[in-house]
């Protein structure tokens, strides 16, 4: 057999996070009830008009500055003309001649190095409505309310040779998008959509052989299956001796293959043109220069930074800047209790525990970072013990509870009224001679079993160095 | 006194003295409209109920004082039906919007409701403005008061005729390559196409985007310029709307065009032309020059080409504006079907008539892959071209003289099985859209068969004062003529 190469190229869609949608002043909150986000504009009513929402120009200028593409000072909407019943204009606002961002790309590191991943172009778009078949009545409904939620599209150049180099491309850009805080990327609620352009040759061919695209694709794990899945499928067919087709195929992730949707043949026309309802959109050089200077930190620098300025290790740095949410949590706790170390470990270790214990994603934390630093303060001023203190975390974790008010109510705080404390170091030296005797025979060890004892006598809440002194009086 | 043989602004002056109700307004048109309209079928709609219960809210209104600034307060008007009326059948003329009820109303209708106009019903037009004679509408065609076996001109025929025929103080219409001025110019009223962006388009369910305006539609120049005072303006709501600053048209109503540069190009009365339009014209040219004004011929670029490059650009904005019908959220729906092709093929099957297709047809065809840069593109350039070639113009006039269209108003049926005849209707009109220039159509003579004809004078970007003061000017030489006979004992 031949030695193949597989080359891809993606379309990644990103729902943007304004508040409002990118043509009427409908909320863009996902779910609601059927078709109570929308209203004349967004349904397409007749003798309704579009009124560009600024912020999402401000969005898609951001996106491309973060990928290093050059802003196109001039662009324009043109329309996309196709009948479907999710689109209720029958054409779709998009950019076809003259896009927002062209000619940018980013880095990715994967375990055989670092190479760029070149972005073609980047455009600002609606989305369409949701379709939803009721098979108790045998009919098809449609939800507008996710019509004329603002997207942007970034199209990659066919860069990535596997699936390996397309989650690095994909959990870069995500992260990108995510510091940027132009989207959510929550690819579970579609706000993160990747079409795959898959094409393999013959090592070394100078030529690229006939693509076919899977559209939709919504998890990383579904994407990667799929690039192995095709590149599979390309090559039996080449080795059979068979031709690709370039055609739209829908890759079944249940079913571990891909189908044919439809072939470039019956492809639509979609018959672009300038969107006359829409003035050229100019970008101006202050405009631009605000947007920079508007650039948050992004992951690469800030990973950096917490190396040096918080010391903390390159290992647990990585791991805290690979989400957005994390990393947020973790400045902002940091800077309450001036305790980054503990902070780190809080999070790489019983955050990490609970998030995989609970199937979530980092992106899903509810807790406040100030109560993570109150509960961070308590241990260190003896307030709690480290064994409480885990226990007062899930609570933090789970219910972002405040720790003070947590451990008051369940009564978790360190006792530190000296005379019950004797009493119960009393009682375990009555309880236990034979570790009495060790201890005085010598055996140093004897003592720790005695502290554990009294702590369990105590309930956990008593600082162990009392305990330690109290024995070493009393016997 | 005949009240519905007032203009609108003699109406408004009796509103306000007390000499005349706001409900006796709209009574006596309500009755006018009820006597003639078997006759014209100017109306869609009428909307009586309405009308008379908003009679008296404007009447308290002005009876408190309210209004003061306002001279169109209390006057009825009515509406082309492609204008949305919160509430009210909106059907563009068409049996896919026969049920049509905007939830909203058109930008222009909430500025002329504000200024106390009564809406009193809605007028014909040809299927989705597509025409130029009335007789594309679902409804049956409107007929031309001055002789009902002729058509009123398109597409805003309705308006026109209601307004000619005294079932309308003023109207709005619609121009998209004339269809304001040329109705105007058939049924011998006046008619103001302003610059595109003066007036918003939120509400006016479009046909094509980029040459679409609405304008007023009256008997005098003076009750134009009144209306347009009070629907011009920028709204945030219309992205292609435009701040012109300044607003008070009614400013230039002045008799005075001594010095105002007028141009004629050589072309606009060359081959086509009518000759009694012809000579009308060049009458109504020589009472300006007896005015004071400048007038002489001149060569202009590029007239030729407008026709085709309208009706490639349009065509293709409809082809894409029109898809939007398709039996699924409002509107005509078949009653019979198997699946979603086939609603969307019976639909529009049944629900648009033979001129729509025929354009969406043009229109898809000249966007589609492969001949978008034979006819779109080529047709993008062409208008950019007449742009130019009317800026070079204005660099020597203040305002274009020609006729409004080579003919007077034709036989009902007349070019039936002749679309491109038909389409050349609009030569004098398509540039002032192509180049989004305000024009304005006023009576200036009759033909032998006592048809009306029409001049137009096409100003600059913005310059709707210039063609204002040209229009009254010469208008103060001619007393209006009504097709309806003043009736004895009143």
């Amino acid at each position: 057999m031949k030695t193949y190469e597989t080359v891809i190229g993606l379309e990644v869609h990103v729902e943007l996070a304004t508040k409002s949608k990118i043509f009427c002043g409908c909320t863009t909150e996902f779910g609601g009830d059927p078709n109570t986000h929308c209203c004349p504009v967004c349904t397409g009513m007749p003798g309704t008009l579009p009124v560009l929402n600024k912020k999402v120009v401000e969005f898609a200028m951001a996106a491309g500055l973060a990928t290093g593409c050059s802003i196109t000072r001039s662009c324009k909407f043109d329309r996309k003309n196709y009948l479907y019943p999710d689109l209720p204009k029958a054409y779709q606002v998009s950019q076809l001649y003259l896009p927002i961002c062209r000619d940018g790309g980013i880095e990715i590191e994967t375990s055989s190095g670092k190479k760029r991943i070149g972005i073609h172009e980047i455009h600002m778009e609606e989305d369409a409505g949701k379709l939803i078949h009721d098979d108790w009545d045998d009919c098809t409904l449609v939800d507008y309310n996710r019509c004329g939620v603002p997207l942007i599209e970034i199209v990659s150049d066919p860069d990535m040779r596997s699936a390996e180099e397309v989650i690095a491309y994909l959990e870069k850009l995500k992260l990108i998008l995510q510091y940027l805080g132009v989207s959510d990327c929550k690819m579970q609620e579609g706000s993160l959509r990747a079409d795959i352009n898959l094409s393999i040759r013959e090592a070394g061919a100078p030529e690229f052989g006939t693509r076919t695209e899977m559209k939709n694709m919504n998890s990383f794990k579904a994407i990667a299956r799929a690039i192995e899945g095709e590149t599979k499928r390309q090559i039996e067919v080449l080795e059979d001796g068979g031709k690709v087709i370039q055609e739209t195929r829908r890759w079944d992730d249940n079913k571990d293959t891909s189908f044919a949707m439809r072939s470039k043949e019956d492809a639509q026309d979609y018959r672009y043109f300038p969107e006359p309802d829409l003035a050229p959109i100019e970008i101006s050089e202050e405009w631009l220069a605000e947007i920079k200077a508007r650039e948050p930190e992004l992951r690469d620098a800030k990973k950096a930074r917490y190396t040096e300025e918080f010391e903390i290790p390159e290992y647990d740095a990585d791991i805290i800047t690979a989400s957005k949410k994390l990393a947020d949590i973790f400045e902002a706790a940091a800077a309450i209790c001036h305790k980054p170390k503990e902070v780190s470990n809080w999070l790489m270790v019983e955050t990490m525990r609970l998030l995989k214990e609970k199937v979530m994603e980092p992106e899903e934390i509810t807790f406040a970072p100030e109560n993570l630093a109150r509960l961070i303060e308590m241990v260190a001023s003896n307030a709690i013990n480290r064994t409480v203190a885990k226990t007062v975390f899930e609570a933090v974790f789970n219910e972002n509870a405040d720790p003070e008010a947590y451990v008051k109510e369940k009564g978790l705080g360190i006792v530190n009224d000296e005379s019950a404390l004797r009493k119960a170091v009393e009682d375990i030296i009555a309880a236990n001679p034979q570790s009495v005797e060790d201890y005085r025979g010598g055996k140093d060890k004897a003592i720790g079993f005695l502290v554990g004892q009294t702590m369990k006598a105590m309930k956990g809440k008593a600082d162990p160095g009392m305990i330690n002194s109290l024995l070493k009086e009393l016997l | 006194m005949e009240i519905t043989k007032l203009t609108a602004l003699e109406l408004g002056k009796k509103i306000k003295a007390g000499e005349i109700t706001v409900k006796e307004a709209v009574q006596a048109q309500l009755d006018r409209i009820k006597e003639a309209d078997g006759a014209y079928n100017c109306y869609v709609t009428i909307m009586e109920q309405e009308a008379l219960q908003r009679a008296e809210e404007v009447q308290k209104k002005i009876d408190a004082g309210e209004f003061a600034d306002s001279p169109l307060a209390g006057v009825p008007a009515a509406i082309k039906d492609n204008i949305c009326t919160k509430g009210v059948l909106t059907t563009c003329s068409s049996k896919m919007l026969g049920n049509f009820k905007p939830p909203y109303s058109a930008e222009a209708v909430e500025k002329l409701e504000a200024a106390g106009v009564v809406i009193i019903g809605k007028l014909n037009m040809d299927e989705f403005a597509m025409g130029g004679s009335t007789e594309t509408s679902f409804y049956g065609p409107t007929r031309n008061p001055w002789n009902v076996n002729t058509v009123p001109g398109g597409s805003s025929g309705g308006s026109a005729a209601a307004v000619a025929a005294e079932e309308a103080f003023f109207a709005l219409g619609s121009d998209t390559g004339g269809s304001i001025r040329q109705p105007a110019s058939f049924c011998g009223i006046t008619g103001i196409k302003p610059t595109y962006g003066m007036v918003s388009r939120y509400g006016l369910i479009a046909f094509a985007s980029s040459l679409d305006q609405i304008g007023p539609m009256g008997r005098d120049v003076s009750d134009c310029a009144a209306v347009l005072e009070v629907i011009a303006g920028h709204d945030a709501k219309d992205s292609t709307s435009m701040d012109a600053g300044d607003y008070k048209f009614t400013e230039a109503l002045v008799d005075d065009v001594k010095g105002m540069k007028i141009g004629i190009p050589d072309s606009y009365l060359g081959e086509g032309i009518d000759e009694e339009v012809k000579q009308s014209i060049l009458a109504a040219a020589e009472v300006l020059r007896e005015k004071g004004a400048l007038v002489e011929e001149f060569h202009m670029d590029m007239t030729k080409y407008a026709i085709p490059a309208y009706y490639i650009i349009a065509s293709a904005e409809a082809s894409s504006n029109l898809s939007r019908y398709d039996g699924i959220k409002y509107g005509y729906r078949t009653p019979d079907f198997e699946g979603l092709q086939d609603v969307y093929k019976k639909t529009r099957s049944e629900g648009f008539g033979a001129e729509v297709k025929r354009r969406m047809m043009i229109g898809a065809f000249v966007l589609s892959s492969g001949y978008y840069d034979a006819y779109y593109k080529k047709a993008l350039q062409v208008k950019a071209l007449i742009k130019e070639s009317f800026d070079r113009a204005f660099e020597k006039y203040d305002v274009i003289l020609g006729p409004t269209a080579p003919t007077t108003a034709l036989e009902i049926g007349a070019n039936a099985d002749d679309p491109l005849k038909r389409y050349l209707g609009d030569i004098y009109t398509v540039s002032a859209n192509l180049a989004g220039l305000p024009a304005v159509s006023l009576p200036c003579g009759f033909d032998s068969r006592k048809l009306p004809i029409g001049l137009q004078l096409t100003g600059k970007l913005f310059g709707e004062k210039d063609i204002i003061r040209a229009a009254y000017s010469f208008e103060q030489t001619r007393k209006y003529e009504s097709p309806i006979k003043e009736k004895e004992g009143k």
